[in-house]
């Protein structure tokens, strides 16, 4: 997001899932989409079932690939280098989009100088992936009449997330892949209401709309609306604060619908982390694994149990609804957070979301046209300025949000945590189809939770042979930040070397072996690239 | 005519002047001007396939009886939709189903919901006229989510359809031919091993009840259960959803052809993974730690409790030693109020989510 905002002024898909359909090609980056995204994996499907060029790229084989045009098996962290070498073939070749890179951005020279160092014979050596694939793949991205990029956590979650998010600004406003249907840079958003969650300023930096804590124009009009003095200091992200807690400079956390002991990195940090505070609240469905942790517990209520609204990936936001009772005392969050609130000191009364959601459209200019009765017929994409305004399917369409686009000088930097003689393989971490995140709902819901029951940890047949491991054998996966007993998946998906397991099972969770490693920028840490050494072991007596 | 000429094309349906978008079918005007055809194979999801034939109208100058699902509209063209010998071939259609169809009806999941029920009914087929061989081949198939009935299978071939156009799976296909034809896995492999993502998809096109959600059996006649529309809460996308209950409980999930991002198609997630809701491990009230466990408490002293702990720790160490974690899992409004209470009640920015992770 920080990437994208720094180089279109808005962090946000810029397109609309609907208008995957419309590009001639799309290049996916990064993103297990058919497991992780399932509905956007119906479209790419369908794209490629009428004609259209899927160019997938990605160290794992993804099912996607089944239905691709191309596949770059790159090595795992090095987005980057393929990225800047496809730029200089589309430079050295003439594919550039002059008159948009002159009309529509800046700081295009200093990307050029950067791109001399990439050739293409020279990045396939670091990529994994022969020049003539680079090439074939950057002639069909620049050459379509309209290309779309589709990321996700493949890019992100590494230490340069944000480099390599910038290097696919880079590609888009290259070739004038920008703000027509069909085209444009596209991070899918892994939860339901992520978007929404950015936009209402649960960030350490913003307030609603991405108005600024540090801007004293954008306090000074909040402080106006919520009638009370604001922080001009901008406040602590997720592992920052985990950091914080672990050095005895935070005391108390509110943790409403998470379970970072299970999805955040470094689980033996998260866990003395959250230990040593003096006082801890969570909230949640279940005792997660956070929860059993707290002071106290509050039981918040599921999305079918209350009203209000999420936004997705595409900047849509849409109504939520109240289908069934909540069971026993528990209570909606919104009704937990404003008695709290009231009680502190700062009384909040809304009789209902809808009240809410007027008081959000009122401070938040993208929302402001937003209200309980338009959505009832149909989500609006935010920017929705007023209330006559239809919505926005497609961002920077005349221009950038920031005015003209700016092109990011991006080299190729390795991870930081290579591997060695000691930690001879790359683990990279993400979903499956049938779980979803720390799996406290999937593995509640009959029949659903059958499907996927154990964590797996794909090995390549050859690594696998070389080990002397088979299905269901028993591994420990050890990183520097500790280890993981885990069953054996041969699996020709990961490139020999690479490891892959899913971060949702609680007896074997991956997120004990990556590092808070991060990046320097948008905090994100490097899930997706860690150095890990394996051996064959016994079946634990025990689960975790 | 042109295909892409965006003026619409004059068609005359049952005598009056209708105008339709050109390129489509004779089936998506009649549908768009609120004119019944009855169809069992159609889904518009799916490519037009024109194999139950109930969809059969007379086009003025066009041999035979055209199935509307695959007949094209061109300027011009005169349709009848509803006529004794159009209703006699949609009767032995009809009829020649139900000679080949388990009666299950008094127990069946889908009855009340059933495309096959609908049509027998509204052309006053109560029984078929036809004997003969009947199919026997219900399918073993150890898998927790999907039942499959081959004796209520009218070969309409909308699984295997939805699962090779939409899905991209190809779990399934059309096996053997005439009388034995069924859509079935390779080497009638259980779904897990043939590859099935669970999806669904295939149970929500099912004209029958031939794919039912085992989950489903015996929790509610179809007119029993009521429905509510919402916003899925698994992953980014936001697909529309509609959740059937009863008596408080969820019993089952489904989505809307016509609108949302998903247009009527859902994953496995959506689709199965609700059970959650009413999973016994629910919290169902407030816990406070006393002497090292977890406790029952009421509310009001589980609120002072988090008050006087917020409190306190502001007290001695200031705001910025809070930190407020907030969810991508709840609503915008949610989420507004809660970095609103840790920003203007607690006086810090300390305030984020798991949007990196």
């Amino acid at each position: 997001m920080a990437g994208l905002a720094a180089s279109f002024g808005s962090g946000a898909m810029t397109n609309s899932i609907g208008d995957l359909g419309m590009a001639d090609v799309i290049l996916v980056v990064g993103s297990n989409t058919t497991e992780a995204h399932p509905i956007i994996g119906i479209e790419l499907k369908r794209a490629a079932r009428l004609g259209k060029r899927i160019i997938v790229v990605d160290p794992r084989r993804i099912r996607l690939v089944d239905h691709a045009d191309q596949w770059l098996q790159i090595e795992a962290g090095t987005n980057v280098a393929l990225l800047n070498a496809m730029m200089r073939v589309i430079l050295d070749e003439g594919l550039a989009d002059e008159s948009f890179i002159e009309k529509r951005t800046e700081g295009f020279d200093g990307l050029r100088t950067v791109l001399a160092e990439y050739a293409p014979e020279i990045v396939s050596e670091i990529i994994g992936v022969s020049a003539q694939e680079i090439r074939a793949a950057a002639r069909a991205y620049a050459s379509a009449d309209a290309a779309a990029i589709v990321y996700c956590m493949g890019v992100t979650q590494h230490e340069s997330g944000t480099a390599q998010v910038r290097s696919l600004a880079n590609l888009a406003m290259l070739t004038g892949n920008m703000g027509r249907p069909g085209t444009g840079v596209n991070p899918l958003r892994g939860q339901n209401n992520v978007q929404g969650a950015c936009d209402m300023a649960c960030l350490p930096g913003n307030l609603p709309g991405y108005a600024r804590v540090d801007d004293d124009a954008d306090r000074a009009r909040f402080e106006k609306a919520w009638g009370t003095k604001l922080s001009s200091k901008c406040g602590l992200t997720l592992t920052e604060a985990m950091d914080a807690a672990a050095d005895g400079e935070v005391r108390a956390m509110y943790i409403m619908g998470e379970n970072p002991v299970l999805s955040d990195p470094d689980q033996a940090h998260v866990i003395e982390a959250l230990e040593k505070l003096d006082f801890l609240v969570v909230q949640d469905l279940f005792m997660t694994e956070t929860a059993a942790l707290a002071d106290v517990v509050l039981p918040g209520a599921a999305f079918v149990e209350k009203d209000g609204t999420f936004t997705n990936t595409e900047r849509r936001v849409q109504r939520v609804r109240a289908v069934v009772p909540s069971p026993g005392d528990a209570r909606s969050d919104l009704r937990i957070i404003t008695e709290i609130s009231s009680v502190l000191g700062y009384p909040m009364s809304y009789a209902d979301p809808s009240q809410v959601m007027a008081e959000i459209a009122e401070v938040t200019p993208s929302y402001g046209g937003i209200t309980y009765e338009r959505l009832d017929t149909g989500g609006l994409q935010w920017p929705c300025l007023t209330e006559t305004h239809s919505g926005t399917p497609i961002l920077h369409a005349e221009s950038f949000t920031r005015g003209r686009g700016v092109f990011a000088p991006v080299e190729y930097v390795p991870p930081s945590d290579t591997v060695d003689g000691e930690y001879p393989f790359v683990l990279t971490t993400g979903r499956e189809l049938w779980n979803f995140h720390t799996n406290t709902l999937t593995e509640r819901s009959a029949g659903l939770a059958d499907l996927n029951p154990v964590a797996h940890v794909e090995v390549n047949p050859i690594d696998a042979e070389r080990l002397g491991v088979c299905d269901d054998d028993w591994i420990e996966v050890s990183s520097r930040q500790g280890a993981v007993s885990v069953q054996v998946r041969v699996s020709d998906r990961p490139k020999r070397g690479l490891l892959f397991m899913p971060f949702h099972f609680r007896a074997a969770p991956a997120n004990r072996l990556t590092s808070t490693r991060r990046d320097p920028i948008a905090k994100i840490p490097g899930l997706k690239y860690n150095s890990v050494s394996v051996r064959p072991c016994e079946a634990p007596t025990t689960d975790g | 005519m042109n295909d892409t000429n965006p003026i619409a094309v004059q068609l005359t349906i049952d005598g009056e002047p209708i105008q339709a978008a050109p390129g489509g079918t004779v089936l998506d005007a009649c549908r768009a001007a609120g004119i019944h055809v009855p169809t069992l194979c159609h889904d518009p999801r799916l490519e037009p396939y024109g194999a139950c034939r109930l969809c059969v109208v007379e086009v003025e100058g066009m041999r035979g009886y055209p199935a509307a699902c695959t007949t094209r509209v061109a300027d011009g063209m005169v349709i009848t939709t509803e006529n004794e010998v159009l209703r006699g071939l949609r009767r032995t259609v009809v009829e020649l189903l139900l000679s080949d169809h388990k009666l299950d009806c008094l127990t069946c999941d889908n009855a009340g919901a059933c495309a096959l029920q609908d049509v027998a009914y509204e052309l006053g087929v109560s029984e078929s006229p036809f004997e003969g061989e009947r199919h026997r081949a219900a399918a073993l198939d150890e898998n927790p989510l999907i039942d499959r009935d081959y004796d209520k299978c009218i070969s309409c071939g909308r699984c295997v359809r939805i699962c090779e156009e939409v899905q991209g799976c190809s779990v399934y296909s059309s096996t053997f031919r005439g009388f034995d034809m069924l859509p079935d896995t390779p080497f009638s492999a259980s779904l897990l091993d043939a590859g099935c993502e669970f999806c669904g998809q295939c149970v929500s096109t099912c004209p029958v009840g031939a794919l039912s959600n085992r989950g489903q059996r015996f929790t509610g006649r179809v007119w029993e259960l009521q429905s509510t529309e919402t916003t899925c809460g698994y992953c980014g996308v936001g697909c529309t959803v509609t959740f059937a209950h009863k008596d408080g409980v969820i019993t089952g999930a489904s989505a809307p052809l016509d609108r949302g991002v998903n247009r009527g198609n859902l994953c496995a997630k959506g689709r199965y993974g609700h059970g959650f809701v009413a999973h016994p491990d629910r919290l169902t009230t407030p816990l406070l730690r006393r002497d090292g466990k977890l406790e029952p408490a009421s509310w009001d002293e589980a609120i002072a409790a988090v008050a006087e702990g917020i409190r306190g720790v502001v007290e001695e160490k200031g705001p910025d030693a809070i930190v407020g974690l907030a969810s991508a899992k709840c609503t915008n409004e949610e989420n507004y109020a809660f970095q609103k209470m840790i920003r203007a009640g607690v006086g810090t920015n300390n305030v984020d989510h798991c949007a990196r992770l």
